[in-house]
This record gives structure tokens, sequence and C-alpha cells, in this order.
């Protein structure tokens, strides 16, 4: 149970692995530590940051749905509304056609019963002059009884 | 070892022997035969058992933190990374639930005292004759494998931690500060004498009782384990195992002691009181 040079010796041995230790082995290791830290810390932000983003981005998709819905909604309202009005329209349009062409045949009914008329009081006119001539079987001065005639044709 | 001519206290004191190299009055420099010459050459002489095992084993600590420090990534550790790591950490968690100053040198000095005197401890562990057996056969004389049952080793670290309690309480306080804390501390300028008697007695009793709190441990529990081995062979097992296995307990016990100690002292130095 000596006190001896040992005693040197062991601080001098000391002295060595502490400041080792301090300079080589310990620095590198807690910033390895540290460092891989930081990295699970970063990690975790960006998990929720994702997290966040994904809530978003189902928002805004379903915001985008409804949208979509409502605007597809407003155009199919539209093309009803649309192909109603196509359809009164073309209504409309046929009944003035009908309308017109009714006009045109009655016109034209018209004009052929008139033509029939003219062509009758010319051949009234000219069968009650044969008639006449009938009658009478003696020749009648024509002239003198044409305007008696024309009366007679334009009463019919 | 032991051999029928060897008598039981030969054996102890065989066991209890440093290799101890230095400088006889008669021989001169040489290897001591025996206790007698060792003590014969006063303060001039050298355990050589006690350095190569303490500075083998500080080597073996620095080595293998070193390699870890090397390859340290910040990515998934490997397993010696991680059992590295968890010392540190355990280490760190000490450190800063104790010592509350910006200090560089205290967390890495915990942590080779923590490791290095648990591994000075486990050499306890290594079967009392195994070793000196085997340097017995290869002419060594005396072998003491365990250091910290060396006063030496124990000392020599506590003495350089007591240099870095008396260096952090002058560079804290100032060497005003740091005599006035001796001198005015615990009753007041008028009773100096006996306060500067009270409080040297206080700092001189740190390093030494952490220095023969662990050499007294480590002796006593080394001394069993001589004990035990003067048993007959077939019965030694009966109570060398559950001696050893209680052993772990008290060397990493030891040895979390001393760090913890020594964090503690450093913070006191640190802190006005």
């Amino acid at each position: 149970m000596n006190i001896n040079l040992t005693i040197i010796g062991q601080i001098i041995a000391f002295a060595f692995f502490v400041v080792f230790c301090m300079k080589y082995v310990w620095p590198p290791i807690t910033g390895a530590l540290a460092e891989r830290k930081k990295k699970i810390a970063e990690g975790l932000d960006a998990a929720d940051r994702a997290q966040r983003d994904l809530e978003l981005a189902q928002e805004k998709a379903m915001s985008d749905m409804r949208q979509s819905k409502e605007e597809a909604a407003a155009i199919i309202e539209q093309a009803n509304k649309r192909a109603s009005q196509i359809v009164d329209e073309a209504k409309e349009k046929a009944r003035e056609e009908a309308d017109r062409l009714v006009t045109a045949a009655q016109a034209e009914i018209e004009q052929e019963a008139n033509r029939a008329k003219e062509a009758l009081r010319a051949q009234v006119a000219a069968l009650a002059v044969a008639g006449a001539e009938k009658i009478l079987e003696a020749s009648v001065d024509e002239s003198a009884h044409a305007q008696l005639v024309e009366k007679l044709a334009a009463e019919l | 070892m032991a051999s029928g001519e060897l008598t039981s206290s030969a054996y102890i004191s065989h066991h209890l022997t440093n290799l101890t190299f230095g400088n006889h009055p008669v021989n001169g420099w040489s290897f001591a035969h025996g206790g007698q010459e060792a003590a014969e050459m006063g303060f001039w002489a050298i355990h050589v058992d006690t350095m190569l095992w303490s500075v083998g084993l500080g080597l073996f600590f620095i080595w293998l933190f070193r390699k870890v420090a090397v390859t340290a990534t910040s990515g998934v550790p490997g397993n010696l990374q991680n059992f590295v790591e968890t010392i540190i950490e355990f280490v760190d968690d000490n450190v800063s639930s104790i010592f509350h100053h910006k200090n560089s040198l205290i967390a890495p000095l915990s942590l080779t005292i923590f490791v290095w005197v648990f591994l000075m401890n486990t050499m306890d562990l290594v079967p009392v004759d195994w070793l000196p057996y085997a340097f017995q056969q290869m002419g060594v004389e005396y072998m003491k494998v365990v250091p910290t049952t060396d006063i030496n080793a124990t000392l020599g670290m506590a003495f350089a931690i007591f240099g870095l309690i008396v260096y952090y309480s002058i560079k804290m306080k100032g060497l005003g500060g740091f005599l006035g804390e001796l001198a005015f501390q615990p009753l007041g300028k008028w009773l100096l004498p006996f306060n500067l008697f009270l409080e040297i007695v206080g700092l001189l009793a740190k390093p030494v009782s952490l220095a023969l709190r662990l050499f007294g441990n480590m002796y006593a529990g080394e001394m069993i384990f001589i004990l035990i081995a003067l048993l007959p062979f077939w019965a030694q097992w009966l109570l060398s195992v559950p001696w050893a296995i209680f052993h772990i307990l008290v060397i990493t016990l030891q040895a979390f002691i001393f760090m913890v100690l020594t964090i503690v002292y450093l913070a006191m130095a640190h802190e006005e009181h």
C-alpha cells in the first residue's frame, strides 16, 4: 500500500484520456445525436405539413366538385330552357307558315272563283244572246240590245 | 493458486502485492521482490501492473469510442453506435441535471471517468488466479490486475479532479472569491481561523473521500474473491458466483458514484455558496 510515482502516472494517463475524449470522441457523437434529433423534428414537421396539405386538398376537391355540379346543373337548365325556346319558336314559325299558306290558298281560291265568274259571265252573255236569238228566231239587232244583255250579265 | 507450499497468508499477500519497479537503496533500479522491497523504494517506484492495465483499458475505451465517433451517423445507428450512444446519453443526462454552467470539459470528463473506472473495476470479475498465474508462467512475479484496488490509481484520479475543482473555483470566482469562501464561511469573519480550518478540511475531504471510497470498495471486493479462492476448488463457485453477480452491481455503482460526485464537486466549484 505504498504511495509512489504511480499516482503521477495515473494523473497523466487520466489527463490524456480526458483530453482525447473531449477532442475526438465527445463532439462527433453528440453532434450526430443532435443532428439526428433535428432530422426527426424536421420529419415530424413535414408529416404535419403533409397532413395539413392533404386536408386542404381534400377540401379543395370537395368544393371543386360542388362547384362543377352546380355549373353542370346550370348548364342543363339553360339547355332545357333553350330547347323549349327552340320548340316554341318552331311552333310559332309553323303556325305563321300555315297561316301564310292558308291565306295564299284562300287568295288563289278567290282569284280562281273570280276567274270562273268572269268566264261564266262571258258564257252567260253568249248563252243569253243565243237563247234570245232562238226565241225570237228573228235577227235581233245585236247592238240595240247589247246594253240590256250587259246589264243582265253584270247582275249575275 | 493455492498450491501446497504456499500458506494462506503468503497467498493473500502475493495477490495484494503490485509489480513494482523502482529505485531500491541497495539493488538500484529494479523490480521489487516482495512488499518489503517495494516499501523500501519509497516514492520513486511505479506499479507497472497498475499502469499497464489502467492505460490498456483506457486505450481500449478511447479506441472503441473513437471508432464509433469516426463513423457516427445521424441516420440509423448500428449496434455499436447504439450502445455507445446509450452510454453517452446516460452520462449527458446526469451532467445536464446536475451541472448548469457552460463547460465543454465536464461531459467528456464524466464519460471518461464512468467508462474507464467501470472497465478497471470489471477486471475484478476475472477469476483472481487466471491472470497472475499466466504472468507467473511468463516469469513475472506479481500481477495485480484491478487498477482500482491500487490506492495510487484512485488517488491519482481524485487529485486530478481536485486540481480541476481549485482551477474552476478560482476561474469562476476569482482568487479573492475562492479564498473568501474559505475564510468567511460558514460563521462570518470573526471566526476566521475556525472557518479556514473547517473549509480546508471540507475541501481536502472531497478528493480523499472520492479516492478512498472507490479504493475501499474494490479492495474489499477483491479481498473477498481472494478469500473465496482459498476454499477447496469444488466449493469455490458456491460463493464466488453469487459474489461476482453481486459485484456487477458494485462495480457499476462505484463507477457511477465516482462520476456523479465529480460532477457535483465541479458544479459546486462553479457556484457561489
